[in-house]
């Protein structure tokens, strides 16, 4: 039973983390079509953030719910105003220059920070489940987790930006028929994105040991997330967070953490290959 | 029965909504056929099961040409049987040459060595003589649909599909390609799909209505264009 | 004049020159340094192929690198002697992107998922390889080594000699035979019929099809002739370096090649070459210092490229090349038809 309760937990956890990683790059794929490969370095630059200011005796939750988000946010807004804006409707070429950029960022960042692992600790203990020690701070990430997509379910559904956003997310057209500027509602969803990502670095900071390297770590699942998701930002991105964070810790526990992995990328190779626009491609057409 | 097309219990449907409603369909050797209808009359959707452009299972009926069944057939498995079909958005290639264009589809059928003869054939009888050097992405849209048509000339099909062929033509290109759908028709079956009622009037042909899914009549070009059913099919629909 | 001619079109001058150079330049320099530098340009050259002429971008290239490099070594120190292990090398990969691709392409996914399977299938590899330490993982003799690799097996010998085995100047000059050949060889598949219907392909794929070609079966050709050209790189690095790690299956290494292949000209066979010589020895003079990090110059300058020349440098300079020329030949006039290249311009990659 107890065992059962730590199944489950962890499943919980790796759905959360994945769909913590992927909402920035969801957001910014499902509006706007662009595939930023960088993303994985905005996860990375969140938590070097929230580390700096750690160090800098800032709260910690403060560092990474709002420093975090606001650095990293106003480093999107730069990136898409000096890069994105000028390759829209051009996917692959935004694919090249996002990984361009990635690399750029891995480079600042170890001429910055040094090629040393920097860490926090983690603010709340573990505690005990049965016969198991359980580390605390996973829960606190589940939680994030939930009210982000809460929020942003929110948003979309009962605000105005919601509404412009899911316009967006069918062209810019509609956008522009809406009385927006679709080049506006570009700037500010990357923006958005950005910081989402920048949120989800502040958040997992405190789990490993960060290096400029780390980002790599997060791009590759959160890639496949979003893509086998399909276009719909949070049924899509839940979803396939569902799916793979699932096939993930279950292979995980019945093997080992390597095979795990796999078994998700293979997963992913598989759904694409049978839902080529995605799993809400075919299933959710509404657009949330 | 021996028809060039057959289609038994032909259905297509996307989501809730029925584009082709089995649909029982036939065409001659040699004849010329015209399929109108209104737009979302399912003709365009026909078009595309025939030429395979749409996976087909067999609740979706069965296919026939020339006595083949090829329901469910990939594009390319179709075409090779000697079809040839334009599409009704100019599917052809922008980057390169007419040349280029009509050479890489006669060198399927003629090899290496009988393209370049073939080439100059379509060109000559289409009148794109001056324009092969051209890169087709500069020429006009009428000029596009004339090269596509040379495209599929050019492999010598014995059946034809044309949708929408005189979209974006002036009144001298449509005129010339009405003289060249009359020939390609000595030697081959064709399908034309088009909604335009006076471009069907000046072919003079058989035309076969489409109206919600299904045919709502068949008859030469005269009567069924003069037909007050077909008509108010047309005009209820625009009056919607 | 017939475009498709600037595709097939060989220009036997400039080959030979080049060859001459290759030829000689170990009379003038250590060959250490170029012998990879030849390397990386062959690899580069299969994405350059593939991607410039077909349009078919694989974001995990570096797979087929790899498994070439691993099949070479897994197979020389179980065999002993080097000529099957290398015709491996080349085989293991092309049949392994015949199925992907065959998967790929005859399931009619679209160039921006094809981006994903390929990168996804690279980094399963590079998973799968990196965890592969203990002795409990070994293909016959050979222990896969996990992260550290596999180093000291022997390097390519003389067919049916296996104790003289190849190091140095050989091996520079094998390696330089390699680039050439291939070379030959894509040259050739553009001239033939196979190799038009891949620009078709390229330009049109509904078109293509419209024509009663067979697509997904081209397209699976091409991918695994390319696996094969970048199995053989990876199989005369192994040779080079002296020792095979998961690294070659990495993003790092897939992100190399591409930024080589799209800075050097897409478009053309001699662009990546070139690219991935001029880069690769970047790489290599950076590699030497720690100020500025590698990935910042890469970064930066495949950014840059993106932005301001889609189609890489050498096909820009082909155009400043060809408006010169015509300027200077404007006496002569030609009723102007604008020359265009055989590359595909900016957004077409979609």
């Amino acid at each position: 039973m107890d065992y059962a309760g730590v199944v489950g937990l962890e499943v919980l956890y790796m759905i959360a983390f994945l769909a913590l990683t992927s909402a920035g790059l969801a957001i910014v794929f499902g509006m706007m079509r662009v595939i930023n490969l960088a993303h994985g370095e905005f996860v990375m630059l969140g938590g070097y953030t929230t580390i700096a200011c750690y160090n800098a005796g800032i709260d910690i939750y403060f560092a990474m719910l709002v420093v975090a988000p606001l650095v990293v946010g106003i480093i999107g807004l730069i990136v898409e105003r000096t890069i994105i804006r000028f390759l829209y409707g051009r996917m692959i070429d935004t694919m090249l220059a996002t990984w361009g950029l990635s690399l750029l960022l891995i480079g600042l960042v170890t001429l910055i920070f040094g090629n040393t692992a920097v860490s926090v600790p983690a603010p709340i203990s573990g505690y005990q489940l049965g016969e198991y020690q359980m580390g605390g701070y996973n829960l606190f990430i589940i939680l994030v987790a939930c009210a982000l997509f809460v929020a942003m379910w929110g948003v979309l559904r009962f605000t105005r930006a919601g509404l412009i956003a899911r316009g967006a997310m069918q062209g810019a057209e509609v956008v522009s028929s809406l009385g927006y500027d679709p080049r506006k509602v570009y700037m500010i969803t990357f923006t958005a994105g950005a910081a989402l990502s920048g949120l989800a670095g502040g958040v997992l900071a405190p789990l490993t040991g960060l290096l400029p390297s780390a980002g790599g770590a997060y791009i590759a699942k959160a890639f496949i997330t979003v893509i086998t998701g399909g276009a719909a930002v949070i049924s899509g991105t839940l979803s396939s967070a569902v799916i793979f964070g699932t096939v993930d810790q279950f292979v995980s526990f019945a093997t080992d953490p390597v095979v795990g992995e796999i078994a998700m990328l293979a997963l992913a190779i598989i759904l694409l290959r049978l839902m080529p626009r995605g799993i809400t491609g075919r299933f959710f057409r509404d657009g949330t | 029965m021996s028809g060039v097309v057959e289609t038994h219990e032909l259905t297509m449907r996307f989501g809730g909504v029925t584009a082709v409603n089995a649909v029982n369909f036939s065409l001659r050797e040699r004849e010329l056929r015209c399929l109108i209808g209104p737009n979302g009359a399912g003709k365009s959707t026909f078009f595309k099961c025939l030429t395979g452009q749409y996976p087909m299972h067999h609740e979706n009926g069965r296919i026939l040409i020339r006595g083949t069944d090829v329901t469910g057939w990939n594009t390319h498995e179709i075409v090779r049987l000697g079809i040839g079909i334009k599409t009704q958005v100019p599917s052809i290639m922008d980057g390169l040459t007419v040349q280029e264009n009509l050479w890489l589809s006669a060198r399927r059928i003629h090899g290496w060595a009988g393209a370049g003869g073939a080439v100059e054939e379509v060109a000559a009888e289409l009148r794109l003589g001056d324009i092969l050097r051209r890169a087709v992405g500069e020429l006009s849209h009428g000029q596009r649909q004339m090269v596509e048509i040379g495209v599929v000339l050019v492999q010598n099909p014995w059946l034809v599909l044309l949708d929408e062929p005189a979209a974006g033509m002036t009144g001298n290109e449509v005129e010339r390609l009405i003289g060249v759908i009359r020939r390609i028709n000595q030697n081959a079956s064709v399908i034309v799909v088009d909604h335009d009622m006076e471009f069907v009037r000046m072919l003079g042909s058989r035309v076969t209505v489409f109206h919600q899914g299904s045919i709502l009549v068949e008859g030469s070009a005269e009567r069924v264009l003069d037909d007050p059913t077909v008509r108010e099919v047309y005009i209820g629909n625009r009056a919607r | 004049m017939i475009a498709w001619q600037s595709v097939g079109r060989m220009r036997w001058g400039w080959f030979l020159v080049a060859a001459a150079i290759l030829a000689l330049l170990p009379l003038a320099a250590d060959t250490h340094t170029p012998t990879v530098l030849l390397i990386w340009a062959l690899f580069a050259l299969s994405l350059g192929m593939m991607w410039g002429y077909a349009g078919l971008l694989s974001f995990g290239h570096s797979a087929y690198f790899g498994l070439g490099a691993y099949t070479y070594a897994v197979a020389v120190i179980n065999i002993g002697e080097s000529t099957l292990p290398l015709l491996l090398a080349v085989l293991v990969p092309a049949i392994v992107a015949g199925v992907i691709g065959a998967m790929m392409f005859y399931g009619r996914i679209s160039d921006v998922y094809m981006g994903v399977i390929t990168l996804v299938v690279t980094l399963i590899l590079f998973k799968f390889m990196s965890a592969t330490a203990g002795d409990a993982y070994v293909i016959g003799a050979a222990r896969l080594g996990g992260f550290n690799g596999i180093p000291g097996f022997q390097t390519l010998n003389v067919p049916g000699y296996p104790d003289i085995s190849l190091f140095g100047l050989p091996t520079y000059y094998v390696c330089a035979a390699a680039l050439l050949l291939c070379y030959l060889v894509c040259r050739w598949i553009l001239a033939r019929s196979f190799g038009r219907v891949l620009v078709g392909i390229r330009e049109n794929e509904e078109r293509c099809e419209l024509m009663g070609y067979n697509v997904p079966a081209y397209k699976t050709a091409i991918f695994a002739v390319a696996a094969a050209m970048a199995g053989l790189a990876g199989c005369l690095f192994a040779n080079w370096a002296e020792i095979v790690t998961p690294r070659l299956f990495s993003l790092g290494q897939a992100a190399e090649v591409l930024i080589w292949v799209i800075v050097g000209g897409l478009g053309t066979l001699i662009g990546p070459i070139l690219g991935a010589i001029a880069l690769g020895y970047v790489k290599i003079l950076l590699g030497e210092q720690t100020v500025i990090d590698n990935s910042l110059i890469l970064g930066a300058l495949l950014i840059v490229v993106v932005l301001g020349i889609p189609r890489g440098v050498v096909p820009a300079l082909q155009r400043v090349w060809a408006y010169g020329s015509r300027r200077s030949r404007r006496r002569q006039a030609q009723p102007g038809t604008a020359r265009r290249t055989l590359g595909p311009s900016p957004g077409e990659q979609r």
